[in-house]
């Protein structure tokens, strides 16, 4: 209180001529400015290039030439494209579905058992165990993976044959049947991370009052996860959920490091697929075509998770 | 008595699951230091006989490591910082000065920062050959701090829009303009969470992939991420070398995880509460 009313004496003692009362809000917005020059240059330009490319005819020499939807017709009819966006749900199951289900029983067994009764040292040691593949490039993933997998000497390989299972042994990533079900099996491995540490995040804010009443009305630890560790982590599961499939939708690193698509298109994505009609095929207008598309789904999907979170902040 | 004694089996489970996600590092670890004909001979589960380092060596001085690594850490720690100052000015606008339509620019970042970048990378590429920038660190750099910026300042608006009033009240009573008020008030105050932007940023254009992948095609400006991937996208190492490539590759991942667990930790729960 005193403070607006030392401010309003010190504004009317400068003289209020000199500043009108409205414009200290909006000059805030020069602070915007480089930020919004920087943002036209390197992500609206690029776009919108994008976009109109997509409607186009062009080889990335010469001048685009207007086509129409055409680009998007042939896109319809291609089966490559519907393969690869059919990966792509395959994708959002490994880095999406398994990663938070796995996540959240971990989550939960390390914060109820481990935190409770072996200290928080045990299970922060744990934790860190499960992250440290996110900290990991990529690309060095798919290096250390493509080994393990390899087909004569590679390690699971060796593991199967010293276990006597010698007669399982696969090419696991070489195997148009298998390599999809390989990738997937990888990228469970590099995601898992991101949504146990976001569950035990918000684990910590759970009132411990709730687990110890519902403890001694004799609930079980399925039933105190059921109906209290899911409702009340409700906005983290949507948080990671929409983070998760996005960066499912986006996978490109892993599929150019383990398989490059293959074997036989077995594992192209619409990343990957766009980027090799890009900078292989060349046909830039098409590959525009295709990036457009995973923009639209991407999108969509942000703004359906978006929502879900405003509605459960609500 | 008998509910300890069930506890055991979970915690043994979990253990088991975690050195599962481990063991890949092990392995890696293990048989970067065995000799091609140990490798040839034992496979890749048995113990090396000794410390052979010659592959390693081998390894960083084919790919030229340290030109890698040193081109990692210029374009990560650039990004890092130019993208913290870029989130900075964006969110001291939009979370203290409230700017109007704050919602749409804010809604427009966080758009940006969704956008996959399959639908950048040809304009990209083509406009940075235009401009002279194509195969720069210096494109690569503008490009991430861009990208990074987006998703900071969107995190750093709702930081900042819970600023204390009365702190900038009280430093514009003692006649600060705004400018001042930012980096003697403002960015102070909130440290902790630049800092865990500024390690995020890092880390993360450390890991990128695709857009260096395209626009760093020499080998003086590539990253450790880029000069890897692509060396192993071409199939020309052999088992002890690709073992020596994974666990250069590792190595600074595990550093970065070791000295910054606690921010990683602590920001990812920042990042999702909000």
């Amino acid at each position: 209180m005193t403070v607006t009313v030392e401010r309003s004496a010190r504004a009317a003692g400068k003289g209020a001529a000199v500043r009108p009362p409205r414009r200290p809000r909006d000059s805030y917005a020069l602070f915007l400015l480089p930020g919004a020059l920087a943002f036209l240059a390197v992500i609206v330009l690029p776009f919108v290039m994008n976009t109109y490319v997509s409607f186009t005819d062009w080889q990335g020499v010469g001048s685009p030439e207007w086509s129409g939807l055409a680009n998007y017709r042939e896109l319809m009819d291609d089966s490559e494209f519907w393969a690869s966006f059919r990966h792509s749900l395959s994708m959002v199951v490994a880095m999406a579905a398994i990663p938070t289900a796995l996540g959240l029983v971990l989550a939960a067994a390390l914060f109820d058992y481990v935190g409770k009764h072996f200290g928080s040292r045990t299970a922060a040691v744990l934790r860190a165990c499960f992250y440290l593949p996110q900290v990991l490039p990529i690309a060095v993933a798919g290096i250390v993976w493509s080994w393990i997998l390899a087909p004569d000497n590679g390690s699971l390989n060796a593991l199967l044959k010293a276990i006597g299972l010698g007669s399982w042994q696969q090419d696991w990533l070489g195997d148009p049947d298998l390599a999809l079900y390989s990738v997937m099996g990888v990228m469970v491995w590099v995601q898992l991370g991101f949504p146990l540490v976001v569950f035990m995040a918000g684990l910590q804010r759970v009132d411990p009052q709730l687990y110890e009443a519902a403890e001694l009305d004799g609930a079980g630890w399925w039933r105190r996860f059921w109906h209290i560790t899911l409702p009340q982590i409700r906005p983290e599961i949507y948080v990671v959920l929409t983070w998760c499939s996005i960066a499912a939708l986006k996978v490109f690193g892993a599929v150019y490091v383990l398989t490059k698509g293959g074997p036989g298109g077995a594992t192209d994505v619409p990343s990957y697929f766009s980027f090799t009609t890009f900078f292989e095929k060349t046909q830039v207008g098409y590959g525009a075509a295709i990036s457009t598309v995973l923009t639209v789904v991407i999108l969509a999907l942000s703004l359906i998770g978006l929502r879900l979170q405003e509605r459960t902040d609500s | 008595m008998t509910t300890a004694l069930r506890r055991y089996p979970v915690l043994i489970a979990l253990c088991v699951a975690a050195l599962f996600m481990i063991v890949p590092f092990l392995i890696v670890t293990v048989n970067a230091f065995k000799s091609p004909t140990e490798y040839a001979q034992n496979g890749p589960l048995s113990l090396p006989d000794g410390l052979y380092t010659t592959g390693i060596k081998d390894f960083w001085e084919r790919v030229d490591f340290g030109r890698k690594l040193v081109n990692s850490v210029l374009i990560s720690g650039s990004v890092a910082v130019l993208a913290v100052i870029l989130s900075v000015l964006n969110a001291y606008a939009i979370g203290i000065g409230r700017v109007k339509g704050r919602t749409w620019v804010l809604a427009f970042f966080v758009l940006a920062n969704m956008l996959p970048q399959e639908a950048l990378v040809y304009p990209v590429y083509y406009l940075s050959k235009e401009v002279g920038l194509y195969d720069t660190r210096l494109s690569v750099i503008i490009v991430f701090t861009v990208i990074q910026a987006a998703f900071g300042t969107y995190l750093l608006s709702a930081v900042l829009g819970q600023f204390p009033r009365e702190i900038l009240e009280a430093a514009r009573i003692d006649g600060a303009n705004r400018w001042q008020v930012l980096w003697r008030i403002v960015v102070p105050v909130s440290r902790p969470t630049l800092g865990v932007l500024l390690v995020f940023f890092f880390i993360w254009t450390w890991n990128e992939f695709l857009l260096p992948l395209v626009m760093l095609i020499s080998n003086d400006n590539q990253t450790v991420s880029v000069a890897l991937g692509v060396l192993q996208g071409q199939r020309l190492m052999d088992a002890t070398m690709t073992n020596a490539a994974a666990l250069l590759g590792v190595l600074p991942a595990i550093v970065f995880f070791l000295v910054f667990q606690r921010t990683l930790t602590r920001g990812i729960a920042v990042g999702a509460v909000k």
